[in-house]
């Protein structure tokens, strides 16, 4: 909450809905990439280790291992470009920030799986398919 | 005829493009201001308007300030600046200038002027971005100070500091000109702007927006 025509310009903008993901998962970012006038959707798969901001501004990094060489994107949450976020494994942690697995090789990298409890009623954890269906019904972001 | 009107700096939030690009924006709440006073070429020796923005209370007002804004059927505003303009006939005193105008003449980059924030007296480092002195190799309790201020033999006069020499002095709250912003936005039914970059001064300031006189 900052100022109401804040908000309300925030609101036009932002994601109606975003899946629920946690530091430590591991998903997968639907990103849009456009070659010449053709779209299509690649998949970035990693470990969420970190969030940060608030609202429009939220982003996340998502860190995988590509060739052996570690490698770190970070994304705006509610950037047009990400087509969705598909959780693909739950991870056990005990930080906000997970920088401390730059630092480790080989098996040492894995988190301990977290068991999720699906709550009566809860749509699937990944969100996946309300995601894109709801970025799709979205209008042009540009329109405020 | 030139779009121009009075607002206040809302704060700043992002929006995207759409191809994705995060863009920062400054929120302006503009208008709805009202028209003043109509000066002309014959009454006054050129040609402008006058807009006020916010109704003022009126026991806060002074007696000449109400009966100014009666002139004009309107009530005492806040904040009073003069526009100029090549032509200002057809506007009439009591006419409503809206966020509107700028869309209605696709306009694409505005000018804006504030004040900025105020920053109180401030060492040279600070406010002319000088580099201060060493940490050690022997510097002691100078560590920020401007260093040496003129010679013996300046300009031929003798011992003297130059005039504008820059020094320590009180920062910012001073109008200033951004030139060039490119308008994002317009929002009619709210009376915003959203203009792409940070605006001077602080959020609820007092601003003047108008189209760029550059650029298009």
């Amino acid at each position: 909450m900052k100022n109401k025509y804040i908000d309300a310009i925030d609101a036009s903008n932002m994601k109606p809905h975003v899946p629920d993901f946690e530091v430590g998962d591991t998903v997968s970012v639907g990103v849009k990439i456009v070659e010449g006038n053709k779209e299509r959707i690649q998949p970035f798969i990693g470990v969420v280790i970190g969030r940060r901001g608030g609202g429009m501004t939220e982003s996340f990094t998502v860190r995988r291992i590509v060739n052996n060489e570690g490698v770190e994107r970070i994304f705006p949450v509610h950037s047009p470009r990400i087509a969705s976020i598909e959780v693909q494994r739950h991870g056990k942690t005990r930080r906000a920030k997970l920088y401390y697995l730059r630092d480790r090789v080989g098996k040492s990298r894995k988190l301990r799986e977290r068991r999720v409890f699906k709550k009566k009623g809860d749509a699937q954890i990944s969100g996946t398919a309300t995601a894109s269906e709801a970025h799709k019904a979205e209008p042009e972001p540009a329109a405020v | 005829m030139k779009a121009a009107i009075l607002g206040t700096k809302v704060g700043m939030t992002r929006i995207f493009s759409a191809d994705g690009n995060a863009i920062p924006v400054t929120v302006i709440q503009a208008g709805p201001c009202s028209i003043l006073q109509v000066k002309t070429m014959d009454t006054d020796g050129y040609e402008a308007v006058q807009l006020g923005f916010l109704d003022k209370k009126p026991a806060r007002c002074t007696r000449p300030e109400i009966g100014h804004a009666r002139k004009a059927n309107q009530k005492p505003k806040r904040f009073v600046r003069e526009i100029r303009l090549t032509e200002a006939s057809g506007k009439q005193a009591g006419d409503v200038v809206t966020v509107g105008i700028f869309e209605e003449l696709e306009v694409g980059h505005v000018d804006i002027v504030g004040t900025t924030i105020g920053k109180g007296f401030q060492g040279t480092m600070k406010r002319h971005n000088f580099a201060g002195q060493e940490a050690s190799h022997g510097v002691e309790r100078k560590h920020r100070s401007p260093g040496s201020i003129s010679g013996h033999g300046n300009r031929g006069l003798g011992r003297c500091v130059k005039k504008g020499k820059k020094m320590s002095g009180h920062m910012g709250h001073e109008r200033v000109t951004s030139r060039n912003q490119k308008l994002v936005a317009v929002d009619k039914d709210r009376n915003l702007l959203l203009v792409k970059g940070g605006v001077p001064g602080p959020n609820g300031g007092y601003l003047v927006i108008a189209q760029a006189k550059a650029k298009k």
